[in-house]
């Protein structure tokens, strides 16, 4: 398959661009993408390209602009909205949890929302505490919704065009640290990845780590230094919150016996907390160790820059987790 | 009651009234099913009272047109010409439902009638109403979408943002408050800075159509007429219809008996159905045996409607699961 080297807001821009050429169905919504080209840059030269019908910029309402692309949907569009960053979510949670989730089972599948609602997430530049979640998993508690949360430029094409697609809603988050960062893109137009498919990202018999989005890079970084300890890691990139690929962990379990999740986000009721609950309950058998997390302090956000890194996941406290159970 | 300026014939009339009748009817039933706990749950929100408002403003728009609602949805869902069997073992919550017993008394709809839904989270239909209507214009159809709002749903961020964003793009959205004077138990003067609540119009730059006597069935219609032709064209437009609600905010809810007096005067001299029942007599002075009938009718397809729920079937273990997701 033909590639290309793109930074992950190039292959969004690229899918979504991809869909918007095929389906006319699929517009853009929200704060900024269209004279602004996005905040993000993921809809750079889409109101030149597409014009005003399909590129609408929204008045700062985050309640409306998810609301409206669930009664969009409903209606036989397929709106991709975009909420700036997943901290403004919050105000749109009402109609993301209660419609967009509810509406095809509420009224026995007389509607469907075939929606997307992209948000930029994560935290690291001091952005302090309100600008700085990382709640995908908040949305993953929901029936209803999936969550994808895509860790290189590759997959995020191939997932964005497969949540487009789905007739079902879909909460896409973007780590806004990985936008910038490359990779090989296919460039087939018909490039889509399946919903709730896990990718094994690295091979390893001794611990697996079950991680997703930024978690990929630290948790490769980590096994790259375990490696010169001797220590063979798998790591596990979930890619989709919901639907959760547990299989490929089972899978990888049977083999390695030890589990470390890593986790950008917080620690209580987390995704952590689900993986280590599944694998206590069905892989029992196997289990050589506890299951280990590495997650956020569970602390808001400071300012400063010292204690801002204090508090976050990175390669070196995975390393210190492998090394704990292995 | 002023003549009809648009000339509407005496069958189209006679049909209101019967819709009228069959809606107060289908609320009584439903109000004592619930005390006979035949009707379950803590949930039914009736429309006595708002019969008018319902009948006439759904009178206004066409079979392409859109209509969505809060969770006092019964009386909109009948108008709109859902079968009352199946909203009857909805409020039951049978499998023959309207929604399939999952939705209950708040979610009925009914994809096949464009009437998008009894909605249970205050204002958060609103915006669905937006995208409804963001999908006519997309597509370059002439649909409108007559989206109901409570008067207290004036008060939260949807109906701000909502509004705002149908003005920003000239959507074809009627927006008719109906404003029964209570947010459930507050009334709207101790709720609402500005308590002439159309006058929020004005600040979304949309057109303020003012107040409507919510109780006049032909004035409802007159006035939802001229909106929903300059929503068609030209964008959104606020109506506010001024009437009141029988019952408590919801069956199960605590009676109001400061407001014993208040209701009293509303039963005796502004009830939707004895007004309009006037009317009627005094345009068709021969018109009474042919209410009567229709009375009766009402009767009987509401009894029907009864008999139908209790013989349906209970949803089981595949309708739990079914429909999470799109398969």
């Amino acid at each position: 398959m033909a590639q290309k080297n793109l930074p992950m807001r190039e292959a969004l821009r690229l899918a979504l661009r991809e869909e918007m050429i095929r389906d006319e169905r699929v517009f853009v919504m929200g704060e900024e993408v269209g004279e602004w080209q996005g905040t993000h840059r993921v809809t750079r030269g889409f109101l030149d390209e597409f014009g005003p019908r399909r590129v609408k910029d929204t008045p700062i309402s985050e309640m409306a602009i998810a609301g409206a692309a669930v009664g969009a949907a409903m209606a036989g569009l397929r709106p991709v909205a975009e909420i700036m960053t997943i901290n403004f979510a919050f105000l749109a949670l009402d109609a993301i949890v209660n419609h967009a989730a509810k509406v095809h089972y509420m009224f026995n599948g007389q509607f469907k929302v075939p929606l997307v609602i992209r948000a930029a997430s994560g935290w690291g530049d001091q952005a302090t505490a309100t600008h700085s979640h990382t709640p995908e998993p908040i949305f993953a508690h929901f029936p209803g919704l999936y969550v994808a949360c895509p860790a290189t430029p590759g997959d995020a094409k191939g997932m964005l065009k497969a949540a487009i697609r789905d007739e079902n809603p879909v909460l896409f988050t973007e780590s806004i640290a990985l936008y910038p960062k490359p990779g090989p893109v296919p460039e087939d137009d018909d490039f889509v990845l399946p919903i709730g498919k896990a990718d094994v990202k690295r091979e390893g018999s001794d611990v697996t780590i079950v991680t997703y989005a930024r978690g990929v890079e630290w948790s490769l970084r980590a096994a790259r230094q375990l490696e010169k300890d001797g220590i063979e890691a798998e790591v596990v990139d979930m890619r989709w919150l919901r639907p959760l690929d547990m299989d490929t962990v089972f899978e990888s379990f049977k083999k390695t016996n030890r589990c470390v999740v890593v986790e950008e986000s917080l620690p209580f009721y987390s995704f952590g907390s689900e993986i280590a609950a599944q694998i206590q309950d069905k892989m029992f058998d196997y289990m050589d160790a506890p299951v280990k997390r590495v997650s956020a302090m569970d602390v808001p956000l400071p300012y400063a820059r010292e204690i801002e890194l204090m508090a976050l996941p990175n390669a070196e406290k995975v390393v210190d987790a492998v090394k704990e159970i292995v | 009651m002023a003549k009809s300026k648009a000339n509407i014939s005496k069958e189209t009339l006679l049909d209101w009234f019967y819709q009228m009748v069959l809606i107060r009817d289908f609320e009584t039933t439903c109000d004592d099913l619930y005390k006979e706990k035949k009707i379950t749950g803590v949930y039914l929100h009736l429309y006595s009272g708002h019969e008018a408002t319902g009948v006439g403003a759904v009178a206004a728009i066409g079979k392409n047109d859109h209509v969505i609602t809060a969770y006092r949805d019964h009386g909109i869902a009948l108008a709109r010409g859902v079968d009352p069997k199946l909203a009857m073992a909805e409020m039951m919550g049978k499998r023959s439902g309207v929604s399939g017993g999952k939705g209950g008394s708040m979610h009925l709809a009914s994809r096949e009638h464009n009437f998008w839904g009894g909605y249970a989270i205050v204002g958060g239909h609103l915006p669905l109403a937006v995208g409804i209507a963001m999908e006519s214009r997309y597509n370059n159809k002439d649909s409108v979408v007559l989206c109901f709002v409570g008067d207290g749903a004036t008060n939260n961020g949807y109906f701000h943002e909502s509004l705002n964003m149908s003005a920003v793009w000239d959507l074809p959205v009627v927006w008719i408050i109906e404003n029964n004077g209570y947010g459930m138990g507050t009334p709207v003067e101790d709720a609402s800075g500005q308590p002439l609540l159309h006058k929020r119009a004005e600040s979304y730059g949309i057109r303020d159509m003012e107040r409507v006597d919510g109780q006049n069935v032909l004035e409802v219609y007159e006035a939802t007429r001229e909106a929903v032709e300059h929503a068609r064209k030209n964008g959104p437009v606020l109506i506010e219809s001024m009437t009141y609600r029988y019952k408590g905010h919801g069956v199960s809810d605590r009676s109001y008996s400061k407001r014993e007096e208040e209701l009293r005067e509303w039963l005796e001299n502004k009830d939707p159905i004895q007004i309009f029942k006037r009317h009627l007599v005094e345009q068709y002075p021969d018109i009474e045996p042919e209410l009567e009938k229709l009375e009766e009718e009402a009767y009987r397809v509401v009894d029907k409607s009864v008999d139908f729920a209790e013989e349906s079937e209970d949803p089981g273990y595949e309708d739990l699961i079914k429909h999470v997701y799109v398969k």
